[in-house]
C-alpha cells in the first residue's frame, strides 16, 4: 500500500544540493566570455543628473561599455526604471558600467565624473505632510493617472493636533473608507483606548542579493535570475525586455530568500540582459550587500492613530485608524492591507479608515513577509491589553471573543472568507502555553528582572485559484510534476505535490519534481508571495492529478477490460477487476493512444503560458494537466496565535524571550516540519522586527547608516526563544480539495505583537507604541527621560 | 568621484613570518602600509574602498604572536591569538575570567575564530559617519558630522569628547584594563603600555584610537597575575543578542576581604572614543562593604561629567546602571 504523504515529514528534493554546496543560485553560473556588470549608485536622495564625463572611465583597463537611463525605458509619474537621471533616493541606478572584472568596473565607476543638481527631499512622511513641507518629487507628492501630479498638504491647524498628541483630522484624506457607524460603536464602548503609534521601515536583506546572468544566443535570452517566483518572473522579464516569454530560457533552481522583495522578480533582473544585447557578451552582475540594501526594497514604514472602542464585557465596538505611510519613491500598499486586517483581527463592526500614503526620498518599499498586517498587529495588540487591563478582564479572553468567526465580513467590502478557525488557534495556543498558569507570572519581578506575557493573533492571505498543473507519468513508471512556482526554500515546489502524489497512489519516490528551469517546461503559476502557493498549486496539481487518474482508470478499463471507475491506483499500479498495470504500462499505453492521453490534445481551459509547457512533454508519457477549476468564494486567509514570556532588565533595557509557541490555521497541514519552521522563522523575523531591526537617516543629508546587516540589525540566532513549540488546529478548509492553506506571512505579525505586548506587559501595561524597543527607549520610558525625537518621527535610533 | 562600495581595491600582499620581519615592513611600506591581522575591520574599511593601502602586511604567519606563554607574574597572550582562544582558555577562563567573557561577547563565533585580541582591541571606532567615508576630523576633515544638530548618535559617546564624540568599540579593552594588563608594543624598539594608556582620545590625536603610530605593531598582551582569581564581572549591553557592538559595557575585578572589597579596577566602554577606567569609583569602593548605598553611589559618581549628545541620554542611564550592578555583584 502507497505511503501517507500528506501531513508527514519529509526531506524535500532540493535539499542535499544546499546541504552539500552544490546548489547554484544566480551569480554561480557562467558562460564563456562572460563579463561582468556594476552601477553607479546615486550620492544624494534627490538630485538631478546635469552631466556625466566618462572619459577617464573609458581610458580603465578592461573598460567595455557605459549603459545610461536614455536606453532604457522611462516610465510615467512615479514609476521605477532600471537606470534613471533623477533619482529619488541615495542609492538609486544611474548607470551601468560593463567591463572586464568587477575590479575594472569599479574603477571605471569611480572615474565617472557626475554634475548633479541637488533637489528638496523628504525622509519623514509626515515632514512631507506640512504645510510648507518638502516633497519628493519636483512635480508634488501625489500622482493619479488620469489628473497628473498634485500636492497634498495638512493644515497649521492639523499638526497643531498632532503636535499635541492627538488624532488630527485632515480635509479629503487619500484614502478613506467606512463600515457600520462609527459614531454608534464609540458611544457603545465603556473603555476607549486611543494611542500614536509608530512603526519602522525595514529593509528586507534577503540572504542572496538580487544577482542576474545573461547571455543572448541566435536571438535567445538565457537568464539566471534570483527571484521568488519563476514563471511569473519569467514573464515580468519578456515584458520588460519586449520579447517573446518562449524566447528566454529562465533560469532560477535556488533562491537565497525573498521576503516579498523579489515576487516577480525585480526591476533591476532586466539590466543584465540589456547589457548583454548591448555589448554581446555574457554578462554577470553580482549585486553586493551594499547594493541590495538600496535597490532590495524594504517595508513601509507607519506614523499611526488608532482610536479602539470596547463594550463593558470587552466587546470591540468601534476602530477609527488613520496610517500615514512611508511609500518610498515608487509607493506601496501596506497600509490598505492594514486597516483591513486591523477590521478583521479585532472585528468591530463599526470602523473608519483613513490612509495617507506619501512618497519620500527613501530607498524603494514593496511588500514584506505579512505586507500591512505584520505591522498593524503588532501595532494594535497592546492596545487590546489596554483595554483588558482597564475593564479587569482576561487578555486571552478579549481577544477570543473579538477573534472573527467565518460570518464576519472583512473591510469595507465585507470580505467572507473561505474558513476562520482565529478562535480555535488562540485556545489551542493557549494550551499548548500553559496560559491559565504563565498568566500568573506576569509583573513578576525577580532582581532587576520583570517577566512579561505577550499574546499576538495575526491573518494575512494565504491562497488563490485558477492556476495550472502539469505532470507526466513516464515509461519508467515515476510521476514527473513541473512546477512553474519559485523555489526560496519554503519546500512550495515538493510539498503542493504530495496530495497529487498521494491522489495517484505514489511513494514518494515515485514522485520527481522539477522545477527551476523554464526549458524543461513551467506551467502558469502564481506568484510566490501572499503565501498563496501551497494552497493554489496543491490545488492546480490535484486537478492535473485528477486528470492523470481518469486517464489512468480509463487506459486500465481499455487494456484489461471492465468500467473505469472500479480501478483504483495504489504504489505505482493500476488495479481493477480485469487485473493490474504499471504505471510504466499505462505510460507506455498513453504514447500508443496518443490525443488526450499523452498531450497531443490538450484541455482548451489551460491558462495559455501552460501551452507551451505542456507541448515540451507531448508523448512522453500520459500527461496529468488541467487547470484549477475546483473554484471558491471568499477570500483565503490563514491564522496563526502566538504566546510569549519575557524577561525584561529593568536596569538595562534588555530582554531575554524564553518561550514561544505559535498556534496556527491553515486548514489541512501538508508538510509539518515545513509548518513549524514557518511558524517559528516568521515569528522570530516579526520579533528582530519589534526589537531591534532599524532604518536610521541622518535627516540632514538624507542619506541612510543602517545600511550593512550589522547596523540594520535583523534578529541573530541567539535572540531566538530559549523554548519553542508550534501546533496547528488542523481542521481542512472546505473550500479547497486538499484542505490547505498557506502560512509564510502571518507569522510575522504576530511574533512582532507577542514582544510588544510582553514589554508592555513587564513595564505594567505601558505602551511605548514604537518600533524597534531597543534598550534605550525602554531604558528611557522605565527612568522618565525625555526621547530625544519626536514622538512621531521616523528613521530614527 | 563617484560613489563605489564593496569591492576591495588590488594591493600587494606581504606575509612575514617574524615579528622583525614584519616591523621591516612596514618601516617600508610607512604611510602606504596595511596592517592585516584577523581582518574584520580592515576588510570593511577596504571593501568600501576608503583606505587603500598600497602594500598590506598580513601578519597572520608569524607564531611568535599567537597563544599563550605561562609567565611567573602571569600569562601572555600572543596579539594574534584568536578571540575564540581567548575565550576557551583553561587558564584565562579560571584565572581572568573577566578577559574570557568579554571575549565571548564578541560579534559571532565566525567573527571570533578569525578575529585576534590584538585586533578588537586595536580596531577603528564604528561611528557611522566616518565609517561610510565622511571627511570629519578624525578622517582629515573639519568637521564632526556626529555632532550636528540633527544627526543620528546614538551610539556616540558622553564623554571624552574633543572634536569627535565617537567611541571605542572593543569588548576585551574595559576587561584587560580591569586586569591591569600590559600591551607589548615593537617598532622595532619593544615598550610597555598600560592597558588604560594604550587607548588615547581625540584631544591627543583624532586620527588614531590607540597610541600605536605607523610603524609600531602590538604583539603580545600581558597579564600579571595580581588580579587573578578576583571577583570578576563584565556585561555588555547591547541591541540583539550577537553581532553587535556594545552600547555601554562595564568590566570589573574585586579583591575582596570577606565582604568588604579590598581592592578594585572597573573600566566601562562604549562612553568615550576610548574605554575609561573608574578610578574615582575604585577609591569609593576600596575598604567598604558593597552594600546597596555604595552601589548607588558609585553609579552616581561613574557618571559625573557625562554629557550627552542629542539621542544618547540613555547612555548616562546605563552606565550608572551597570556600575552598581558590578558593585552589586559582591555584595554580600
Amino acid at each position: 500500500m502507497a505511503e501517507k504523504l500528506v501531513g508527514v515529514n519529509y526531506a524535500p528534493p532540493d535539499l542535499r544540493a544546499k546541504i552539500t554546496g552544490r546548489a547554484r543560485y544566480a551569480e554561480d553560473f557562467r558562460a564563456q566570455g562572460m563579463v561582468f556588470m556594476k552601477l553607479l549608485l546615486s550620492p544624494m536622495p534627490h538630485c538631478r543628473v546635469r552631466g556625466v564625463d566618462d572619459s577617464r572611465a573609458r581610458r580603465v583597463p578592461g573598460f567595455i561599455d557605459i549603459m545610461r537611463a536614455s536606453e532604457v525605458n522611462q516610465p510615467e509619474g512615479p514609476t521605477e526604471a532600471m537606470l534613471t537621471d533623477e533619482p529619488k533616493y541615495e542609492g538609486e541606478p544611474i548607470l551601468a558600467v560593463a567591463a572586464e572584472s568587477e575590479e575594472a568596473c569599479a574603477a571605471a565607476i569611480e572615474a565617472i565624473e557626475l554634475d548633479l543638481e541637488p533637489l528638496p527631499f523628504v525622509l519623514d512622511p509626515l515632514q512631507g505632510l506640512r504645510p510648507n513641507g518638502p516633497n519628493a518629487y519636483t512635480e508634488g507628492n501625489q500622482f493619479s493617472g488620469q489628473d497628473g501630479w498634485s500636492t497634498y498638504k495638512w493644515t497649521d491647524a492639523d499638526f497643531a493636533e498632532v503636535d499635541a498628541g492627538r488624532m488630527p483630522n485632515p480635509a479629503n484624506p487619500l484614502v478613506e473608507w467606512t463600515k457600520g457607524d462609527i459614531e454608534a460603536g464609540f458611544a457603545e464602548a465603556t473603555v476607549i483606548i486611543e494611542e500614536a503609534i509608530v512603526h519602522q521601515s525595514v529593509t528586507h536583506h534577503p540572504m542572496e542579493p538580487r544577482s542576474t546572468m545573461a547571455y543572448w544566443e541566435n536571438g535567445r535570452l538565457h537568464a539566471f535570475v534570483s527571484t521568488q517566483s519563476a514563471q511569473r518572473t519569467k514573464m515580468g522579464m519578456a515584458g520588460a525586455l519586449e520579447v517573446d516569454p518562449e524566447e528566454i530560457t529562465f533560469v532560477s533552481e535556488f533562491t537565497g530568500g525573498g521576503f516579498g522583495s523579489k515576487i516577480p522578480g525585480h526591476t533591476h533582473m532586466s539590466l543584465a540582459p540589456l547589457m548583454s544585447r548591448k555589448i554581446g557578451r555574457p554578462v554577470m552582475h553580482r549585486v553586493t550587500r551594499y547594493e541590495e540594501n538600496y535597490i532590495g526594497r524594504a517595508r513601509p514604514g507607519f506614523q499611526a492613530w488608532a482610536k479602539m472602542g470596547f463594550r463593558a464585557d470587552g466587546k470591540c465596538t468601534a476602530i477609527d485608524l488613520m496610517i500615514v505611510q512611508d511609500s518610498g519613491p515608487y509607493g506601496a500598499g501596506d497600509h490598505n492591507t492594514a486597516s483591513n486586517i486591523a477590521d478583521i483581527t479585532y472585528t468591530p463592526g463599526n470602523m473608519r479608515y483613513r490612509g495617507f500614503p506619501m512618497y519620500t526620498n527613501t530607498p524603494p518599499k514593496a511588500a514584506q513577509r505579512g505586507p500591512g498586517g505584520a505591522q498593524i498587529n503588532g501595532m494594535l495588540e497592546p492596545l487590546i491589553d489596554q483595554a483588558a487591563r482597564e475593564l479587569n478582564m482576561d487578555r486571552l479572553a478579549i481577544r477570543i471573543l473579538n477573534a472573527p468567526t467565518v460570518e464576519y465580513g472583512m473591510g469595507p467590502r465585507s470580505q467572507r472568507m473561505t474558513s476562520t478557525r482565529a478562535k480555535e488557534a488562540l485556545r489551542l495556543g493557549a494550551e499548548l502555553f500553559d496560559y491559565e498558569n504563565k498568566i500568573q507570572l506576569s509583573g513578576q519581578r525577580n532582581g532587576s528582572k520583570v517577566t512579561g506575557i505577550g499574546l499576538g493573533l495575526s491573518t494575512y492571505t494565504a491562497g488563490s485559484r485558477g492556476y495550472d498543473g502539469l505532470m507526466v507519468i513516464r515509461p519508467d513508471g515515476k510521476l514527473y510534476v513541473y512546477q512553474g512556482i519559485g523555489n526560496l526554500g519554503t519546500h512550495s515546489i515538493s510539498d503542493t505535490a504530495r496530495p497529487a502524489a498521494e491522489l495517484l497512489g505514489l511513494n514518494w519516490d515515485q514522485v520527481e519534481i522539477i522545477w527551476g528551469d523554464s526549458s524543461r517546461g513551467m506551467p502558469n503559476s502564481s506568484v510566490q508571495a501572499g503565501s498563496q502557493t501551497t494552497h493554489a498549486h496543491s490545488r492546480a496539481n490535484y486537478a492535473a492529478a485528477q486528470d492523470a487518474l481518469r486517464k489512468i482508470r480509463a487506459i486500465a478499463a481499455r487494456q484489461l477490460g471492465g468500467n473505469a471507475n472500479q480501478y483504483r491506483v495504489d504504489n505505482g499500479r493500476v488495479l481493477g477487476p480485469g487485473g493490474s498495470m504499471t504505471f510504466a504500462q499505462v505510460a507506455q499505453r498513453a504514447i500508443a493512444l496518443g490525443g488526450e492521453y499523452d498531450g497531443h490534445t490538450l484541455p482548451g481551459d489551460l491558462n495559455a503560458a501552460t501551452v507551451p509547457a505542456a507541448n515540451m512533454h507531448v508523448g512522453t508519457g500520459l500527461m496529468g494537466v488541467a487547470r484549477d477549476n475546483f473554484g471558491g468564494e471568499g477570500g483565503i486567509y490563514s491564522w496563526l496565535a502566538v504566546f510569549g514570556l519575557i524577561e525584561l532588565d529593568v536596569e538595562t533595557g534588555q530582554f531575554e524571550t524564553k518561550e514561544l509557541v505559535c498556534a496556527t490555521d491553515v486548514g489541512t497541514v501538508v508538510h509539518p516540519r515545513s509548518l513549524g519552521a514557518q511558524c517559528y522563522g516568521g515569528a522570530i523575523q516579526g520579533m528582530g522586527m519589534a526589537m531591534s531591526q532599524r532604518w536610521v537617516f541622518d535627516p540632514q543629508y538624507g542619506v541612510p547608516f543602517a545600511n550593512r546587516l550589522y547596523t540594520a540589525r535583523p534578529p541573530s540566532i541567539m535572540d531566538a526563544p530559549r523554548s519553542m513549540a508550534w501546533d496547528a488546529v488542523g481542521i481542512p478548509d472546505p473550500q479547497t480539495p486538499t484542505g490547505a492553506k498557506g502560512i509564510g506571512e502571518p507569522s510575522v505579525g504576530a511574533g512582532s505583537a507577542v514582544l510588544t505586548t510582553a514589554i508592555a506587559d513587564a513595564m505594567g501595561g505601558r505602551c511605548l507604541c514604537r518600533t524597534p524597543l531597543t534598550p534605550d527607549l525602554i531604558v528611557a520610558e522605565l527612568e522618565g527621560r525625555p526621547l530625544p525625537f519626536g514622538r512621531l518621527d521616523q528613521h530614527v535610533g | 568621484m563617484a560613489n563605489m562600495k564593496d569591492m576591495i581595491p588590488a594591493f600587494d600582499l606581504v606575509q612575514p613570518t617574524t615579528v622583525e620581519d614584519a616591523v621591516d615592513l612596514m618601516k617600508d611600506a610607512g604611510d602606504e602600509g596595511w596592517v592585516l591581522a584577523g581582518g574584520l575591520d580592515t576588510f570593511d574599511w577596504f571593501k568600501d574602498r576608503i583606505k587603500r593601502p598600497r602594500v598590506v602586511i598580513d601578519i597572520g604567519g608569524i607564531e611568535e604572536m599567537r597563544g599563550f606563554r605561562d609567565e611567573a607574574g602571569g600569562i601572555e597572550i600572543g596579539a594574534m591569538t584568536t578571540l575564540t582562544e581567548v575565550a576557551n582558555h583553561a587558564r584565562v577562563r579560571s584565572e581572568f575570567g573577566v578577559l574570557a567573557t568579554a571575549a565571548e561577547h564578541v560579534a559571532t563565533p565566525q567573527i571570533r575564530n578569525q578575529g585576534t585580541l590584538g585586533g578588537n582591541i586595536t580596531q577603528d571606532t564604528r561611528c557611522w559617519y566616518y565609517r561610510s567615508g565622511w571627511p570629519c576630523y578624525r578622517a582629515g576633515g573639519n568637521v564632526c558630522y556626529a555632532s550636528a544638530p540633527l544627526a543620528m548618535n546614538r551610539e556616540h559617546c558622553i564623554l571624552g569628547r574633543s572634536r569627535c564624540v565617537a567611541v571605542n568599540p572593543s569588548d576585551t579593552a574595559p576587561a584587560l584594563i580591569a586586569l591591569d594588563a600590559k600591551m607589548v608594543v615593537q617598532s622595532p624598539r619593544r615598550r610597555l603600555y598600560d592597558a588604560e594608556d594604550y587607548f588615547i582620545g581625540p584631544s591627543v590625536d583624532i586620527t588614531r584610537m590607540t597610541v600605536l603610530e605607523p610603524g609600531d605593531l602590538l604583539t603580545q598582551v600581558f597579564v600579571p597575575a595580581f588580579w587573578a582569581n578576583s571577583n570578576f564581572y563584565f556585561e555588555k549591553v547591547r541591541d540583539r543578542g550577537s553581532w553587535d557592538f556594545q552600547l555601554v559595557s562595564v568590566a570589573a575585578a574585586f579583591r575582596m576581604s570577606g565582604s568588604t572589597i579590598e581592592d578594585a579596577r572597573i573600566a566601562v566602554n562604549g562612553v568615550a572614543p576610548y574605554p575609561v577606567r573608574l578610578d574615582a569609583v575604585e577609591r569609593l569602593v576600596r575598604g567598604e562593604a558593597a552594600s546597596e548605598s555604595l552601589q548607588n553611589a558609585a553609579g552616581e559618581l561613574a557618571i559625573q561629567g557625562t554629557r550627552a549628545l542629542r539621542h544618547n541620554d540613555y547612555k548616562i542611564v546605563m552606565m550608572r546602571n551597570l556600575v552598581r550592578r558590578a558593585v552589586r555583584s559582591v555584595a554580600a
